[in-house]
Parts: C-alpha cells; structure tokens; sequence
C-alpha cells in the first residue's frame, strides 16, 4: 500500500466533558475519495474541522506527509495551504468579486506572481462554470454558483487534500446538482478529498470508501457498494432506513381516470 | 438685521472656525486611532488591557465632555503637566471621540461573522493577514454609518471649548453679542458657521456609505 497522504490516530476532541470525538483513526491515500456520513451531531464537521487545525484537539494527531497539524504551532498556516476547506454556508469574502475572493490568498498567502495567479484562477473559474462571474461580486450570484466560487478559491490554493463540510446542505434542490458534479469531476481527476455530505446518492457515486459515524465514533467502514446495499451494524441499517419511505400510500387510480370512468 | 455689522463680524468668525477645525480634526483623528486599539483590545478580551480599556469607555462615554475638559485644564497642571489650551481641547475630543469609536468599530468587528474568519484561516493566511485583509476591511464597512455621526456628535461638541477659553465659534459668538447686542445677528452667523463645518462632512458621509455599501454588500 502506498504511504497514506493524511493519517488520523486516535483523534479525541472534547468541549469540556462533553466528548465529540471519541478514538478515530483513518488513513487517506493520495487521490482516495473518503465520505463521512452520520446523523447530525455525531461529530462528523468537528472531524474536518479538526484535520484543518481549526480545533484543538485532546488526543491523538493528525498529520499530513508526516507533519502534525497542530493548531498552536507555528506552522499551522503553511499546513493549511495544503489542506483546502469549504464550508455549507459558503463564506466567500463579501467585499471582494468572484476573481479577487480566487486571488487573494495566491497573491497574499502565497505571494505568486499577479498574472499567474489570474490566469489559474480564471482557468479554475471557467472549470467550475462561472468565468463570466469573474467580476461580481458575490451577493449577486444564487447559492449555488457561491458555492462553486467558494470551491474555485479553495482550489486556486493548489491544496493537496480537500474537505468538503456538507456543501450542499444549504443550497435548493435544483442547485444541489451543479455543485456536485464539480465534486464528481474533481474526483475523476484523482483529487485526495473528505467529504461530509447528506446525499446519499451522492456519496455512493463519488466515494472510494464510506465512513458511517455515530456517537463520536467511526461504527462501520466500507466500500460504498456495500455500505449502502448490506450494512453490517444495526446502527447503519438504521441510519439508512432513515432515507426510504416504506408506507407509500396506495391508490385505485389517477384522479383524472376515475373522472373519466 | 445688520448686514453691515455681519459684515464686519465675519473675520472674526472665520478665525474661529480654523481654530474649531483644527482643533476638531486633530481631536477626531486622535479618537479614530484611540478607538481602533481599544475595539481591539475589547473585541479580542486581550487580558488586563480589556478590563482598562472597558473602564475608559464607560468613564469618558458616560461624563459630559465639559467636565472632562476641566480636568484636563485644570487637572493636569497640578500634576506637574502643563499644556496649551487648544493641545488640551485636541486631547478632550480625542479622549471622549477615542470611546465612541471603540463602541462603534468594536459593533463593526462582532458584525463579521467568525465563520469568515475561520474560512480565511483555512486558505492559509496568518492571524494578522486574517485581519487586515478580511476582517477590517469588512467591519469598517459595517461601522460607517455610526463613525459618520461620531464624527458630526464631535464637530458639535467643540463648541464647550469656549469654557476653556479657547477662542471658538461660540466664544466669538457669545463675546461679540456681550459687547454689541446684536443677538440675533451672531447667533445666525453662528449657526451658519457651524453648517459650514458640519453639513459637508454629513454630506460626504451619505455618499461614501452609499458607495461602500453598494460596492461591499449592496444593500
């Protein structure tokens, strides 16, 4: 097996006595597509929240290439470069345009030369179906094309891992689609990314591996044609129960047919 | 009313007004700078320092600046300190202006939610860099409107210089009705001065919000 590209061991993250997460360990191989899944409040965004160093955490470590990201070292903002991160609620900079939201942490962060920077970040912007947005600003897009803007910034970082925190849980049903075909894509491509997402049938679709958590802890692991077809643990049938609607309601007919009748 | 007595009335209004102005202008410079540290220091609870700074804004926010004013005059020389007049007038509105600002910015600053902050943290930028290239740039948007009507609340407190006996508009105004009654006169003038100070900074105040808030958020 390849040399894991991030290596989560023993992850314990807690507010106080409240513990989030329990004892998580998870290996990513360079171009692997995990998807994290789980009920709400099982830990599933402190999980990514912790891998980009944004929490402290009581236990364990997290390490890219065999660097710890620690949020209190002095290195965290270089770690971090290479750990890109979008948010559900998009978070794209309000007093900047689409282009600028792109460009600014190449230019400022990185400090790569301006006309580069612009070529790549049009480039990625055209990738993402919204170069004619270059110069909007972001009020003026529909959640959907925020997102993808958001998701452009992230990757004008050239960042070697993506985690995606439930981008789609904001957006219409009509909107959901075009974010995740980007995802879709960028996976084809061979992009290492995490991913915690509600959608099911997405998560089938675009995951090399399936992580089901509950109660702060990783209760099943697998493929994702298994995962979704034959569950192991009861708290996984469970779970996925949650998505079908047994009792579908019976009917004769149409109500236009029996008009006619 | 006496155009004439207007008339010869007016150099000395017009000397007043610099003196207002300058002394104005370098106080409310001096607040803006005030404010920005203190907002900082409360927005980021920075130990000790916030409890000070949070004991200077309720003092100087919650006293009228005409007392504090009398013990910058009248204080500071018994500690040994002496100062002109006017240096004292720049520090009282610098000192009262420093509150309302903190108040203000430190709004602007709790404005931005901490997501953006987070989200700028994960593109790599430093705490600093987070700062001052998404943080200020938005709190300062979200602050304009009550910067605006600091500014304005102390171009109109300038007017208690007098009781130090700076010679200020309405010093002039209050000495040249004393000497030759003509109330209504000076008092007209005096207004229209203080229009001339004040309304193009309102003016200008509108237009830069509109701007700001139209090129940021629009709306």
């Amino acid at each position: 097996m390849t040399e894991p590209l991030l290596r989560i061991e023993h992850l314990k993250k807690a507010y106080g006595d409240n513990v989030v997460l329990k004892d998580i360990s998870v290996d990513v191989a360079p171009g692997e597509v995990i998807v994290v899944i789980g009920p709400s409040g099982c830990g599933k965004s402190t999980f990514l929240r912790c891998i980009n160093g944004l929490e402290p955490i009581q236990g364990g470590s997290v390490r890219i290439d065999g660097e710890e990201v620690d949020p209190g070292s002095k290195n965290i903002s270089k770690l971090r470069q290479r750990i890109g991160m979008v948010f559900q609620s998009y978070e794209l900079f309000p007093h900047k345009t689409v282009i600028d939201n792109v460009m600014l942490s190449p230019l400022k962060v990185q400090k790569r030369p301006k006309a580069e920077v612009k070529e790549e970040a049009l480039a990625l912007l055209e990738r993402v179906g919204l170069k004619e947005k270059a110069g909007s600003f972001p009020r003026e897009l529909s959640g959907g094309q925020k997102q993808r803007v958001a998701i452009a910034r992230a990757l004008a970082m050239q960042p070697e891992v993506l985690l995606l925190d439930e981008i789609t849980a904001a957006l219409d049903p009509e909107m959901v689609r075009e974010v995740l075909d980007v995802i879709l894509d960028l996976a084809r491509e061979g992009k290492t990314m995490i991913i915690v997402t509600h959608e099911m049938s997405f998560a089938r679709a675009v995951a090399d591996r399936v992580l089901f958590f509950d109660g702060g802890e990783i209760v099943e692991e697998d493929i994702p044609e298994r995962f979704f077809t034959a569950p192991r643990t009861e708290r996984a049938q469970k779970f996925l129960h949650t998505f079908e609607f047994e009792a579908v309601r019976e009917h004769e007919a149409a109500p236009q047919e029996q008009q006619q009748a | 009313m006496d155009f004439a007595a207007m008339a010869q009335y007016l150099p000395l209004y017009e000397t007043a007004m610099w003196l207002t102005l300058r002394i104005g202008w370098v106080g409310i410079i001096g607040s803006i700078v005030i404010g920005l540290v203190v907002a900082m220091v409360n927005h980021f609870k920075v130990p000790v320092l916030h409890q000070v700074c949070r004991a200077y804004v309720e003092l100087f926010r919650n006293t009228p600046l005409l007392i504090q004013l009398f013990f910058i005059y009248f204080g500071l020389p018994r500690l040994g300190l002496s100062i002109s007049a006017e240096a004292c007038g720049m520090l009282g509105v610098a000192l009262l202006g420093g509150a309302y600002m903190a108040e203000s910015f430190r709004a602007g600053l709790e404005a931005v939610e901490p997501i953006q902050t987070e989200t700028a943290l994960s593109l790599g930028m430093s705490r600093a860099q987070v700062m001052r290239l998404v943080v200020l740039p938005q709190a300062v948007t979200l602050s304009i409107q009550s910067f605006v009507a600091n500014v304005i609340f102390l171009l109109k407190e300038t007017s208690v210089f007098s009781a130090i006996s700076l010679l200020d508009l309405m010093f002039v105004a209050k000495d040249l009705i004393g000497l030759y009654y003509k109330t209504t006169e000076c008092l007209v003038m005096l207004v229209i001065f203080y229009l001339i100070i004040i309304l193009p900074v309102s003016i200008l105040g509108t237009v830069v919000e509109r701007r700001l808030r139209h090129g940021a958020f629009g709306d």
